[in-house]
């Protein structure tokens, strides 16, 4: 690992904020495509250069840079979207949950026993960071995309991650992880489209038809 | 090897048929067939008993051949079942419904014969994502709201059990290991890897997988999810999908077995499947539901899986018959319970009333599948819940015993007072009546899902009885 990964991890933290903290939903979008191209490029920094490197950082720059948002954004167009709906924690609630979960990260990574060659670097935080940054997206935002986007968010974390281990995982499963990330991200898509016609809207906050009545 | 891929390739090809067959009505007939070859391959593989394939990431142990006889069986009931009640929704394509099926039947076996955490956590993740149109068969907007919660909380909790599957390769990559994700290997290295990171990756897989099973309070998109779909796709969620995730458990535990200090996660794993279990008897009192009342039965029974891993001991033998006991008597009450729903085109028990009268088999099956899924002699079920009891007091800890008897208690009530007037109450007579009536191939399957947890209660093969009998040996911890 070197500086130049480092400082594109800070970038990817700086996302996350914009991500979590934008009322926009086309911007959050985009936010989180460009995480997805950062993500693409760390391994290429990371790691000496091989053949099977270049494989995956070519499908990651498809999938999460093009693809993926290419769906999300096709998905919000045919939803005419009126309203915004507020997160529960509101746009400045969010954006200190973020920072309370980053500092939360950096303390916590420190505690935590490396291999001797990532000591000091911010591949820990920045993965533990990102991944409860998702989860604050997820149980704040009430609208569904929004919740995709804080999905997305989780498994941008979980591939920082995995940075510590491009060499150590099979190329299959890595691909395979991804594949299956495209399809749901896909079938999330569809569900949207099919909950902005059953509802007029895709806030999941007024899906309460099957709530428990006690 | 050849043939632990041909129990994958086989629902393929099924897949690609049902794909192409362009009558709606002739195309349901592909899941039967390719279900019952299915099993005949499955039986075959489990007398032969293949070698693991050169790499060691696919090979086929006690636990897995157990798995796969279990799904089969369920999976072949629920294809028999599903040629007549596709014929009730014609109104409906079903060509998405089939082919998810028998694609999820590939990702089941891939499941069962994976030794590679890698791959079984792929197949884990298919099985989720090819189930989800199932659940939205119905196409309304409480449909929707089931499939949405599904897909998000089973996503999230699949990804979470990634995050710890590369903390647990990780670990290896701290203790100066050469990194590997098989589960022979990690096995072999767990006793050096670092506390920490083990549990850590413990922790996230059963939180994980725990939410693919639906562990408490991880549950919430299944009572919705159950209740929305199909009965047949409830069956096969609650049969296969659920015993999937605990497959996923059992992986990783097996490794936190072999690793010396397991004190840790024994207490995790009890307290969770407690919490489970006392969460769903709440729910399943006053529930007026029928479909989601066998969710929350659903979510008792996983716990009680979690609880036996937890104790160890007998519950392990305990553990292996209950999940042939679980997942066939959730075939046999989701399947009636799909018929009683159509008899009175209602799942409410106010509603849906003296089904003896309206479908007597169909009632029948709906009393005696609670039987067996409640524990009552002779069913298999009754000697695994026995062994949990056993287990817990024998190893010294009567306040689980007792917590436990006490929830399954009122676990067993709540259900008896829906089920007792879905089948015996007087039925309405203002509502009009449906077109639905008791059909063979609407009966037989779940009838013989029910013979089968009667007879195996009060007569197990002896090759059967060893499988069991090995499969909790592999659970055992490793000294």
């Amino acid at each position: 690992m070197n500086s130049a990964a480092d400082q594109l991890l800070v970038l990817v933290l700086l996302i996350n904020f914009l991500v979590l903290g934008t009322r926009r939903t086309h911007v959050a979008i985009r936010a989180i495509a460009v995480q997805g191209v950062v993500l693409g490029l760390l391994p290429l920094l990371v790691h000496p250069f091989h053949g099977r490197i270049l494989i995956i950082t070519i499908f990651v720059l498809m999938a999460k840079g093009v693809f993926i948002p290419w769906l999300l954004l096709g998905a919000m167009k045919k939803v005419a979207i009126a309203e915004e709906v507020e997160p529960s924690l509101g746009y400045s609630g969010n954006i200190i949950a973020v920072a309370l979960a980053t500092m939360l990260a950096f303390v916590f990574a420190a505690r935590l026993p490396l291999a001797a060659m990532h000591q000091g670097l911010l591949t820990v935080p920045a993965s533990l960071a990102t991944c409860l940054s998702g989860f604050i997206a997820l149980a704040s935002h009430r609208k569904a995309i929004k919740q995709v986007i804080g999905y997305l968010m989780l498994e941008n974390g979980i591939f920082i991650f995995g940075l510590l281990l491009t060499e150590a995982m099979p190329l299959m499963v890595e691909a395979g992880a991804l594949l299956d990330l495209i399809v749901g991200i896909f079938v999330m898509g569809i569900i949207i489209n099919q909950i902005s016609r059953e509802f007029s809207s895709i806030d999941t906050g007024r899906m309460t038809a099957l709530r428990e009545v006690e | 090897m050849w043939l632990m891929t041909l129990l994958i390739l086989l629902p393929m090809a099924g897949a690609m048929a049902a794909w192409l067959i362009p009558s709606n009505t002739a195309r349901p007939w592909v899941l039967p067939l390719t279900a019952s070859l299915h099993l005949g391959l499955v039986v075959a593989v489990c007398i032969v008993s293949p070698p693991p394939s050169p790499g060691g990431w696919i090979g086929l142990d006690a636990i897995g051949k157990l798995f796969l006889l279990e799904l089969s069986v369920l999976f072949t009931a629920c294809a028999f079942y599903a040629v007549n009640y596709l014929r009730y929704r014609q109104e409906r394509k079903n060509r998405v419904l089939c082919m998810g099926m028998l694609v999820c039947l590939a990702a089941m076996s891939l499941s069962a014969v994976a030794h590679h955490l890698g791959l079984l956590w792929l197949a884990i993740e298919t099985t989720t994502l090819c189930m989800a149109p199932q659940v939205y068969f119905n196409h309304n907007a409480r449909s929707i709201e089931a499939t949405w919660k599904y897909m998000l909380i089973c996503s999230v909790g699949i990804a979470l059990a990634l995050l710890g599957i590369f903390f647990l390769a990780y670990s290896s990559l701290v203790a100066g290991l050469e990194p590997s994700l098989l589960l022979e290997q990690l096995r072999t290295y767990a006793p050096k890897l670092p506390t920490v990171w083990l549990n850590a990756a413990f922790c996230f897989m059963l939180v994980g997988y725990g939410a693919k099973m639906g562990l408490a309070p991880m549950h919430t998109w299944k009572p919705d999810a159950y209740g929305e779909a199909p009965g047949l796709v409830g069956a096969l969620l609650a049969g296969g999908l659920a015993n999937c995730g605990f497959l996923g458990l059992i992986r990783i535990y097996q490794i936190c077995m072999a690793s010396g200090d397991v004190q840790f996660y024994r207490a995790m794993l009890v307290g969770l499947g407690l919490f489970s279990i006392a969460v769903a008897a709440v729910f399943l009192v006053r529930q007026t539901d029928f479909k989601r009342m066998l969710a929350y039965s659903s979510v008792e029974h996983m716990g009680l899986f979690t609880l036996a891993l937890g104790l160890g001991g007998k519950a392990l033998y305990g553990a292996m018959l209950h999940l042939v006991g679980n997942g066939l008597a959730k075939g046999v009450l989701f399947l009636a319970a799909g018929n009683i729903h159509r008899a009175f085109a209602s799942k409410n028990r106010e509603v849906a009333r003296g089904t003896f009268r309206r479908a007597p088999w169909s009632g029948a099956l709906f009393l005696f599948g609670l039987f067996a899924m409640t524990g009552s002699p002779p069913f298999i079920t009754f000697s695994s819940e026995y062994s949990f009891f056993s287990a817990a007091f024998s190893e010294g800890r009567p306040l689980v015993g007792t917590l436990l008897a006490v929830s399954l208690t009122v676990a067993f009530l709540g259900m008896s007072l829906t089920v007792l007037p879905v089948v015996f109450g007087d039925p309405p007579k203002n509502r009009e009546r449906t077109r639905y009536g008791d059909t063979p191939l609407l009966v037989v399957p779940p009838l013989v899902l029910l013979l089968i947890v009667g007879v195996a209660g009060i007569w197990l093969p002896g090759p059967l009885y060893r499988l069991m009998n090995a499969a909790a040996a592999l659970l055992e911890v490793v000294r």
